[in-house]
């Protein structure tokens, strides 16, 4: 999997040959020739046209929509976001998404750096088990635990609170956090810690000073591609929020979706409102989505 | 590093995981073995709940229906994703220069989250005012401007590709990245000894590939196990038309918590904890039985 991860570059030198078998792949011609370009950008395409859609779409207005379906944007009619975005609290379960996600992803990040220093560091048994306990966690299919949550947070009064969601959030982010984050530290010299311990340097300080920085675009990765599930879940906010003012946006656009079932311009400004933040932050960091999606697959 | 200073920094995840993750997954077993009056626990049932799963009404008729459609739905994506997947990852294998934006490309639409996925088709494919259905006209295909998703018939079968166009790019890069690691020489040897491109793929790459290709579908199966939000969005919560896209999991929404059942805890909790085996030993299984085949396969 590290492959796939940025690796803190070392100060030497590196033998230039995993460079040079990437190149040398190019003398061999790619499967499929022209053939084969022409349907990849096809697929591409089709990947990419509802969603442009989606977006074309929410420009024009409702009365253009229903008579002509396959019309275009001009000229741009952006009366649709106004409609979502305050008639229809876009805006809300905006503010509501963001605190919820941001809230969620440091804490997940937060904890699971530390732990994962110490599981890297630490070579005892106890650990190792509570490392066990931890990555069993990627397997399990926590949204069947609904119910449990559903109680556990109604006797910590924590029902129709996006703090609550924070927690959970960010205890579901756990597994997969240390799983990529505990690799990386191990990849680490030991060399660095005992020069700072002879330093004087303690546990705490060592891990914040020296390690800390050497790990960041792992921590990088980690939060971004924690982000995106967060952002997009549906079920438990489902169940554990009441009041509609706390909705996150994909709770938000079912409400709003039966309030304006037939002002299907509306609804399209509603589905770009609820993507443009993934959008934004794929196009900021592909490189860590990618990482993220791929990491523990290739050896 | 010693034990007290490693476990004061696994503290902070240990706790919030344990809380909200492994504590309400342990219980959640727990909760079908009982009878249940509204939220009081009653008597302990054993398999009770269960068999109501299979005697009464309306599980009896909803829930075998709700499975088989979990069934088809993974049935379907895994069969085309494993196909068409592969060969877009085996087709951009060798082209360098574009294969990172096809890729990139590719992933965008799993970022978008189910429920604006499943809104966003609804909207294209209505038959009223659907782009789809225009276009299809327009270019003289009457008779396959069909009402997707208001057919019983058909309206599985359009969650299934929808989900699948969704998707795709997961396997792509999961494959693309399991291609990379093959080393080159392999392939080159073959198409010294006159291999085409298929014979390489048949003979070398594809046995090479099994535990890529086992890691995509465990996924699969836990992921078309799982599915709700999309069903959510398409049919809403009954699985409209006439339940033709009703999931287990929207079975188990309903009986939790819009259903007036005293003992729901009891029933929803049963099938959540049927769920649950179905899915930690389908997995298990295939886990199993991939070891079986690699096996084979690298001797």
């Amino acid at each position: 999997m590290t492959a796939t991860l940025d690796r803190p570059t070392p100060s030497a030198p590196t033998p230039p040959d995993p460079r040079q078998s990437r190149h040398r792949r190019s003398i061999t011609p790619p499967v499929g020739g022209r053939i084969g370009s022409t349907a990849l950008w096809t697929y591409a395409i089709i990947a990419l046209i509802p969603l442009l859609l989606m977006v074309w779409n929410s420009f024009r207005t409702n009365r253009d929509l229903v008579t002509n379906p396959l019309g275009a944007p001009f000229p741009p009619n952006a009366s649709s976001y106004r409609t979502a975005w305050t008639d229809g609290s876009m805006a809300q379960y905006f503010v509501n998404s963001v605190i919820i996600t941001v809230g969620a992803v440091l804490l997940s990040t937060v904890v699971a750096t530390m732990a994962s220093y110490a599981l890297a560091r630490s070579r005892s048994k106890v650990i190792r088990v509570i490392e066990g306990l931890f990555l069993s966690g990627l397997m399990m299919p926590i949204h069947l635990a609904i119910l449990p949550i559903f109680y556990l947070f109604d006797s910590l009064g924590l029902i129709n609170s996006l703090f609550g969601l924070v927690l959970l959030y960010g205890a579901s982010g756990v597994p997969f956090s240390i799983f990529v984050l505990s690799t990386f530290f191990r990849q680490l010299p030991a060399e660095l810690e005992e020069a700072a311990q002879i330093d004087g340097a303690n546990a705490w300080q060592t891990f914040v000073k020296i390690m800390l920085p050497l790990v960041r675009p792992a921590v990088v990765t980690v939060a971004v591609f924690r982000f995106v599930p967060i952002w997009n879940d549906f079920l438990f906010p489902l169940v554990l929020l009441r009041d509609s003012d706390k909705y996150p946006l994909p709770v938000g656009l079912t409400s709003f979706f039966a309030e304006n079932s037939a002002n299907y311009s509306a609804i399209f400004a509603g589905l770009v409102i609820t993507t443009l933040p993934l959008i934004v932050l794929f196009l900021l960091a592909t490189k860590q989505i990618v990482a993220g999606l791929t990491a523990g697959m290739s050896k | 590093m010693p034990l007290r200073t490693a476990l004061l920094f696994v503290l902070p995840a240990l706790a919030l995981f344990g809380v909200f993750i492994l504590y309400p997954m342990f219980t959640a077993l727990s909760y079908s073995l009982f009878e249940w009056g509204g939220t009081k626990r009653g008597g302990f049932v054993g398999l009770g709940n269960f068999s109501t799963l299979f005697t009464a009404e309306p599980f009896v008729s909803t829930v075998p229906i709700a499975l088989l459609h979990n069934v088809l739905f993974f049935l379907g994506t895994m069969l085309i994703q494993n196909t068409v997947g592969l060969g877009i990852a085996f087709l951009l294998f060798r082209r360098s220069s574009t294969r990172r934006a096809l890729q990139v490309l590719y992933a965008i639409p799993y970022l978008v989250s189910p429920i604006v996925i499943g809104y966003l088709w609804t909207l294209l494919l209505s038959p009223a005012f659907g782009p789809v259905n225009a276009a299809l006209k327009g270019i003289g295909l009457d008779g396959l401007a069909l009402p997707w998703l208001g057919d019983p018939d058909l309206a599985i079968w359009a969650v299934i590709a929808i989900s699948v166009w969704q998707w795709i790019g997961f396997p792509v890069l999961l494959y693309g990245a399991a291609l990379g690691g093959i080393p080159e020489e392999l392939s080159e040897a073959a198409r010294m000894d006159g291999a085409s491109n298929w014979m390489t793929f048949r003979r070398i790459l594809l046995p090479l590939l099994t535990p890529a290709i086992g890691t995509v579908s465990v996924l699969t199966f836990i992921f078309a196990m799982e599915a709700f939000a999309l069903p959510y969005a398409v049919g809403g919560s009954t699985g409209s038309p006439a339940g033709a896209t009703d999931f287990i999991s929207l079975v188990f929404y309903r009986t939790a918590f819009e259903s007036g059942d005293p003992n729901r805890i009891g029933t929803s909790s049963a099938m959540a904890a049927l769920l649950f085996v179905l899915i930690f030993g389908g997995a298990l299984l295939a886990t199993w039985a991939l070891r079986r085949v690699e096996r084979r396969v690298m001797s």
